[in-house]
């Protein structure tokens, strides 16, 4: 089997594409969010306070004007063509080496980073007042796929032979999957712990309103959308565990043997169900909640990056310098 | 769950009791232990620590992963290395703290799960309960007008609601008719599934750890091996594996290849093996990484590779020239560069004895004097050798590995290099005394584990099981409906107020919406068409019997 260069070529050109279009999604994003209208923000903050009617559609975008609205179709259309180009740097992966295109960390990261904007993408389109999180998801995503190429970018080539194999096809893609939701979930988590800290400060005087955290999201609506992202990531996470077990039964002789990122793939699975715990614990529900969701997501980088690039399990890809 | 039950015997506000015995009080504090240990904020710290407790598994070299990590470890750091060892760091997922913490944890889950379990038995067989009195204050609710009369409207909810799977039940209060409706039973069935697979996959895995057992062996083509444990090169075995329990199988590698891609990628490895009871002919199968033989019980895996070069020994003394070989072990799995040792302590009554410490390349190129591999296939097999005579020290009862020699002996002086030469196929070495060496070609050779693990099939199924609880506990919705009629305030109509309670799954208010705007639809569908039923026509059953 050889490699297509010209292929593989297309991927590297359109890995750049998607990174260019995600820094215009930013930009868009950014500027829903710094010129959205003051007045809003004010009338929120009465609402809060005096618990006079309750606003009555908090979450609808009828409050937004319209220039602030385009700015936030524009964002999402950039994520939208970023996340097909994005997409197209796997296909043609995938094509120029002709096998499933995550099979070296590059690979993996980029198509973890993937099913982050997508499930970004699809929670805002279906609600758009999530849309004023999209900076904070889409910046760190701008970071990470610039970390990714800077430093885990591996030419294309061929798998070894202990990676051809459909139980590891099946598991990888798992992985990759909740890992992605993960990420949403967790960068959710870190908003709603600021945008509380700021809602604290402002009620004790040391903050003032109009800041960029006053026009995300209400805190309970961020916190449902971690908890929802987690509750649909952690049955994929367990299912990506099973089908990476079952393929290390046939692969390395036994199902389970607490290699690094075996143990951190349980750290993690044991991590997330606190969090699901604790999300129905009195006491825990809330800020403490969000702490482990946070924690979570740290488990699952430190995973991704410490255990796959320091340590010497048996994961450990080959090809990253 | 009964997380902050009130302690209810303190509570009670009768005279002071006379001291309760001890028995009593033993009793009290055990309940109150128990409580503490079943609530679920304990299970958020035990998860926790049972995080932690993985941490240093991952971070310190372990036993179970590689014997020669931790000893690497020992040499590099002689003073700490023992004190982590006295706490179990280096077998940190057999040591009691952390069975300590997962068995807390188990005891927890039961302890938390099991009368969850049987309230939920309690409450398959009980109707749903009452409706509260004011269903206003439900966290979704909502009026709906409709010209029909009390019971007429009930019913019209009442198909509605069971259209929808839910159970139903009608009661007559002093304040009138109402109804109560739940589904989702499921859901908690698929918190108990969860939570008590999750005990069966430990209790499967221990059953493995028990009687399983695991040996690995090279097996050179052309050779074999059978089961049991003298022939192994290294074996693990459960507790309670008895040496005479293993089962009676006999492997036999006739032939292995691997291949590879254009850069040197390794693409497959396969052995073609016979295997069956000793002395059988056997049955051929070809086994292969991700493709391991598995018979009854046993699974067999190719799990490396490597060469065993072959030397021809001729000694001075006019003896018949002896054919000797060994397996060298792969050093960079990528050119398939090797290292091993042959040793030869009986070459004759009045022969020294004789080592050969050797580097084996697959494809050799020698630069400088130096031997290296550039390519893991067998194109232009070279050895490096250096020769030692004199006492190996195999008798001294220091175990020595066979893939070395040992290098005590050397700084010793009982072992003298002799000399040293890189050998091409066909090539000899000659040493002073005369002996005479010759490189005549090598084989391949096959690393085989067997397995056997019967826990293995039960880990599978509880694991399926975890899975499928998972997904019920969360994707299903537990969902309370109430309904209670009001004469409408003009006369000549009811005021249906609907109220519902819904437990995960969040988002109740748009469902609530969606199921309000379906039932004012079905209302009003009705109500055209049967302005007022005659009085008594549809008696309202206290109770409608629950599928
Ligand atoms: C190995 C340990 C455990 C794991 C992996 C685990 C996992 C989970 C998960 C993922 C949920 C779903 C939460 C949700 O519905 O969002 C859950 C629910 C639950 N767990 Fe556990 N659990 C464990 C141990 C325990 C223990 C020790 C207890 C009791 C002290 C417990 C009691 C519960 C209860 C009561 C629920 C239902 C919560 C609710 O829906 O209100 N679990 N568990």
């Amino acid at each position: 089997m050889t490699v297509d260069t010209t292929l593989a070529e297309l991927s590297d050109a359109l890995f750049s594409v998607s990174v260019g279009l995600y820094s215009l999604a930013v930009v868009a994003f950014c500027a829903q969010l710094a010129f959205g209208r003051r007045p809003a923000a004010a009338r929120e903050l009465v609402g809060a306070g005096a618990a006079a009617e309750p606003p009555a559609a908090p979450e609808g975008p009828a409050a937004e004007p319209p220039a602030v609205r385009r700015y936030g179709i524009a964002a999402m259309v950039l994520t939208v063509l970023g996340a097909l180009t994005h997409a197209g740097v796997l296909l043609f992966r995938g094509l120029a080496t002709d096998r499933l295109p995550w099979g070296n960390m590059y690979e993996f990261a980029t198509a973890v980073v993937l099913v982050a904007v997508v499930s970004f993408a699809v929670l805002a389109v279906r609600r758009p007042v999530l849309r004023h999180l999209g900076v904070f998801v889409m910046a760190p995503v701008v970071l990470a796929m610039v970390a990714i190429g800077l430093f885990l970018y591996a030419e294309a080539g061929p798998l070894v032979a202990a990676l051809r194999s459909s139980w590891l096809a099946v598991h990888v893609t798992t992985a990759i999957l909740g890992f992605g939701i993960f990420f949403v979930s967790g960068i959710a988590s870190v908003m709603y712990l600021l945008r509380l800290r700021h809602d604290a400060r402002v009620a004790e005087g040391t903050a003032e309103r109009g800041s960029l955290l006053d026009r995300l999201p209400a805190p309970a609506a961020i916190d449902r959308l971690a908890h929802r992202t987690a509750v649909f990531g952690f049955p994929i996470w367990t299912f990506a565990v099973i089908a990476g077990a079952i393929w290390a039964e046939s692969a390395w002789g036994r199902f389970w043997g607490w290699d690094p990122k075996e143990t951190w793939a349980f750290i993690a699975w044991v991590v997330y169900a606190a969090y699901l715990h604790a999300r129905t614990t009195a006491g825990w529900r809330g800020k403490g909640a969000a702490w482990v969701n946070v924690v979570g997501l740290g488990v699952m980088v430190f995973n991704l990056l410490y255990v796959n690039m320091v340590s010497t399990g048996l994961h450990s890809y080959a090809g990253v310098e | 769950m009964t997380v902050t039950a009130p302690p209810r015997e303190a509570a009670a506000p009768s005279p002071p009791p006379a001291r309760p015995s001890a028995g009593r009080r033993a009793w009290n504090l055990w309940v109150r232990w128990w409580r503490r240990l079943t609530a679920m904020r304990t299970a958020i710290i035990l998860l926790f620590l049972l995080a932690l407790a993985a941490i240093p598994g991952s971070l310190l070299p372990q036993r179970s992963l590689s014997q020669t990590n931790v000893a690497r470890y020992f040499a590099d750091h002689p003073t700490l290395a023992p004190v982590l060892d006295r706490l179990y760091l280096f077998d940190v997922f057999s040591s009691p703290w952390f069975a300590a913490v997962y068995l807390l944890l188990f005891i927890s889950l039961v302890g938390c799960v099991l009368p969850r379990a049987a309230e939920h038995f309690r409450a398959l067989r009980t109707p749903p309960p009452p409706a509260p009195r004011n269903l206003l204050r439900l966290p979704d609710s909502a009026g709906l007008q409709t010209r029909l009369d009390d019971a007429a409207a009930l019913d019209v909810v009442e198909e509605e609601l069971r259209v929808r799977r839910f159970r139903v039940v009608r009661r007559q209060t002093a304040a009138g008719p109402e109804l109560s409706a739940e589904k989702g039973y499921l859901k908690e069935a698929g918190n108990l599934v969860f939570h008590l697979s999750l005990v069966a996959l430990l209790l499967a895995l221990a059953g493995g750890k028990l009687w399983g057992y695991e040996g690995s062996v090279l097996v050179v083509e052309g050779g074999g091996f059978c089961n049991s444990f003298q022939n192994y090169d290294t074996y693990s075995a459960g507790p309670l594996v008895e040496g005479n329990d293993l089962s009676p199988l006999c492997v036999d590698l006739e032939d292995f290849q691997a291949e590879y891609e254009e850069n040197l990628t390794a693409s497959s490895f396969t052995a073609d093996i016979r295997y069956g009871g000793p002395g059988e002919e056997g049955t051929p199968q070809t086994i292969g990484v991700n493709d391991p033989l598995r018979t009854e019980g046993d699974r067999v895996y190719l799990t490396g590779h490597g060469y065993a070069p072959r030397f021809t020994v001729t000694t001075p003394d006019g003896q018949p020239p002896l054919d000797v070989s060994a397996p060298f072990l792969p050093t960079n799995p990528s050119t398939m560069a090797s290292e091993g040792a042959v040793k030869l302590p009986d070459l004759g009554a009045d022969q020294p004895q004789l080592a050969l410490q050797g580097f084996f390349a697959p494809t050799g190129v020698v630069q400088g004097g130096i031997l290296t591999s550039i390519d893991p296939r067998p194109l232009e097999p070279q050895v490096a050798l250096i020769a030692y005579q004199g006492y190996l020290g195999l008798d001294t009862g220091r175990p020595q590995s066979v893939y070395a020699i040992d290098q005590e002996q050397i700084a010793r002086g009982a072992l003298n290099e002799v000399g040293s030469a890189n050998l091409a196929l066909g090539e000899t070495l000659t040493l002073p005394d005369g002996t005479a060496i010759t490189f005549t070609g090598y084989d391949e050779f096959a690393a085989l584990q067997l397995s056997h693990d019967p826990g293995q099939v039960w880990v599978l199924g509880a694991a399926i099981a975890v899975l499928v609880g998972l997904l019920g506990m969360l994707l299903l919705r537990r969902e309370r409906v109430f309904a209670r009629p009001t004469a409408a305030p003009g006369g000549g109509g009811t005021v249906l107020t609907v109220g519902s309670l819904t437990r995960g799954g969040g988002e109740g208010g748009e469902r609530f919406a969606g199921l309000a705007d379906e039932l004012r639809a079905a209302l009003s569908a009705r109500a055209p068409a049967r302005p007022t039923p005659p009085a008594g026509g549809v008696s309202p059953d206290p109770e409608v019997p629950t599928p």
